[in-house]
């Protein structure tokens, strides 16, 4: 009892001031105090988080290091790991199941392993985003930095992954005739706009992964069944060429399918245009504006919850 | 005197709530959580997420250049206020206001093991918010602080190669090579052999005069009573006392039966 009427008392006693009596908002206003932890405007936001460019860089290129720096090849994994990838593929995909439907053997293998790559890009952003938040509950609680730097971090890395990645394809598709040309040039668009979608659906899981961690177990599944009904390892086109061509376009337009296509549009030579959906770049454009902006204000909106355990 | 007493940090009727899934029953088994899933009241103690009511109610006000001591026992919420001053933790009710941006003091959670110790120094600016150009001209300052490098060239390998007590050094290199200005510290004085804990205990006192407000969270009275001239006590999550060091203190030991 004494000891908490003690409270007040011995702060002030010794050396009254004129603050007496003033509520703690009213005297933090006329302090310039701000609350901890608020949440800063939207621009704010995007200003702190510019200001954290060079952590968000640092951090996507450690935890790609650290995946094989106990390995013996060390990062010869980084190109071993997507051509094992390609090869377990075209095993299976391309000499056992003859998916190759519609398309001759030189733009199938290419094809595939374009698809392959492609998806697993968007896919692992996903699962990297699932866990950006809920599996870095000890730096959140620890370090002050906008929290949208984890997501965009992981995605980061997923595309230092693909570009890896790209050193397998580029071989693969000069292995089945297709020679480097102009049309090469569209890979830079077509992965920043890849990227960008993929950055906002991972805000978007990164948000849901922190309120319910058990995203983490459910989404593989959810990512498996999105990819084969994106045509990684067949095409669309030939599969339904006896159904309207309404319903493809649609599947088409899926953005997984639409970022794929796109790009084996424009690394294969007998990939053409007859194989793309109609309107296919605004779409693509469409899906990267919606989804990245869309992903970043949501998670922003719950900047201030990050760290709840 | 009395316009000189600047607040920098506000407590109003600060309550922090942890909830944890699954722990109601302590059965961990997949039946007990399916029929917590079905039991579906909006109540969450029904479904099986039991809180932690960590902090109740604290509100002090802390003014510019003073240092605050944070004691109890175990488990009473010290750390856990520490990081709601911080803005790390949310806040259930009530509200924090602060000059600045308070730091925690430590990096630990930023570094990764597999990295070498030289990556490390320079991951760990980041997160803490330095720039790059801060980071070069501090660099040398830091491994030497260190004393990594006094065995070897050690910095170049990477940190799961190192003992504990060199990793810890590292870390605490790191962590204490930023100015804040609110700085808290929690416990992380007493770090690696005995040169190197008179070091860290120099650089936190250089840190403390260039901070506007310092909170220390220890166990240890002495480190307490050389530090600090006002000390919180903490007890179930409740602010039992607050005052001058001495009087405080002298309770506390009261209670704790010294």
């Amino acid at each position: 009892m004494s000891e908490t009427t003690q409270d007040g008392k011995v702060a002030v006693t010794d050396r009254p001031s004129p603050d007496d009596g003033m509520t703690a908002a009213e005297l933090a206003a006329k302090y310039g105090l701000s609350v901890s932890g608020a949440r800063p405007g939207l621009v704010e936001y995007v200003r702190q988080l510019w200001g954290r460019r060079h952590f968000i860089v640092a951090f996507s290129q450690a935890k790609l290091t650290a995946q094989y720096s106990q390995a013996k090849l060390g990062q010869l994994w980084q190109v071993a790991t997507p051509l094992l990838n390609a090869l377990v593929y075209f095993l299976i995909f391309g000499l056992i199941l003859n998916a190759d439907r519609g398309l001759s053997r030189e733009v199938y293998i290419p094809f595939l392993v374009t698809g392959v790559f492609v998806f697993t890009f968007t896919q692992s952003s996903v699962m990297a985003g699932v866990r950006a938040v809920s599996g870095n509950l000890g730096l959140v609680r620890a370090l002050h930095f906008p929290r949208a730097s984890l997501p965009i971090s992981f995605a980061l890395q997923q595309l230092q992954q693909l570009l890896f990645s790209m050193i397998v394809l580029f071989v693969v598709a000069i292995g089945f005739g297709s020679y480097p040309s102009l049309s090469w040039l569209l890979i830079v668009p077509v992965l920043v706009l890849q990227f960008l979608f993929n950055t906002g659906l991972a805000l978007i899981f990164a948000r849901a992964g922190a309120k319910t961690p058990d995203l983490a177990q459910l989404m593989p599944f959810v990512m498996r069944t999105w990819m084969y009904a994106s045509g990684v390892m067949f095409s669309i086109r030939a599969m339904l060429a006896d159904h309207p061509a309404w319903i493809a376009d649609v599947l088409q337009w899926n953005p997984a399918a639409v970022y794929m296509d796109l790009m084996r549009f424009a690394l294969i030579d007998g990939y053409g245009s007859e194989h793309l959906p109609p309107h296919v770049w605004a779409v693509a454009c469409g899906w990267a504006v919606v989804v990245a902006f869309g992903g970043f204000v949501y998670f922003w909106k719950a900047e201030e919850r990050y760290g709840r355990g | 005197m009395a316009e000189a007493r600047v607040p920098t940090v506000i407590a109003d009727e600060l309550h922090i709530v942890y909830r944890v899934n699954g722990a109601r029953t302590g059965k961990g088994s997949a039946t007990a959580a399916l029929s917590r899933i079905l039991r579906r009241g909006s109540d969450d103690a029904k479904r099986g997420v039991r809180k932690v009511h960590a902090v109740k109610g604290v509100s002090f006000t802390a003014y510019r250049g003073e240092a605050i001591g944070l004691i109890g026992s175990n488990g009473s919420g010290k750390s856990t206020l520490l990081r709601a001053i911080a803005g790390l933790l949310p806040a259930e009710s009530g509200r924090v206001y602060t000059n600045g941006q308070p730091s925690l003091l430590g990096v630990n959670a930023a570094l990764m093991n597999d990295l070498t110790g030289e990556r490390n120094v320079i991951l760990g600016g980041l997160a803490m918010g330095m720039s790059r150009e801060q980071i070069r001209d501090r660099y040398q300052e830091i491994v030497d602080f260190s004393g990594i490098n006094e065995k070897g060239d050690f910095i170049t390998l990477p940190m799961r190669t190192y003992s504990s007590g060199m990793a810890a050094r590292l870390r605490f290199s790191i962590a204490a090579a930023k100015d804040h200005d609110v700085l808290m510290i929690d416990e992380a004085l007493a770090t690696g052999d005995r040169s190197f804990q008179k070091r860290s205990e120099d650089r936190i006192r250089e840190l403390r005069k260039k901070a506007g407000s310092v909170f220390l969270v220890s166990h240890n009275n002495k480190s307490i009573r050389d530090t600090c001239d006002r000390v919180l006590w903490l007890e179930r999550g409740e602010l039992r006392m607050d005052g001058p060091t001495d009087e405080v203190l002298k309770e506390y030991e009261k209670f704790t039966g010294k």
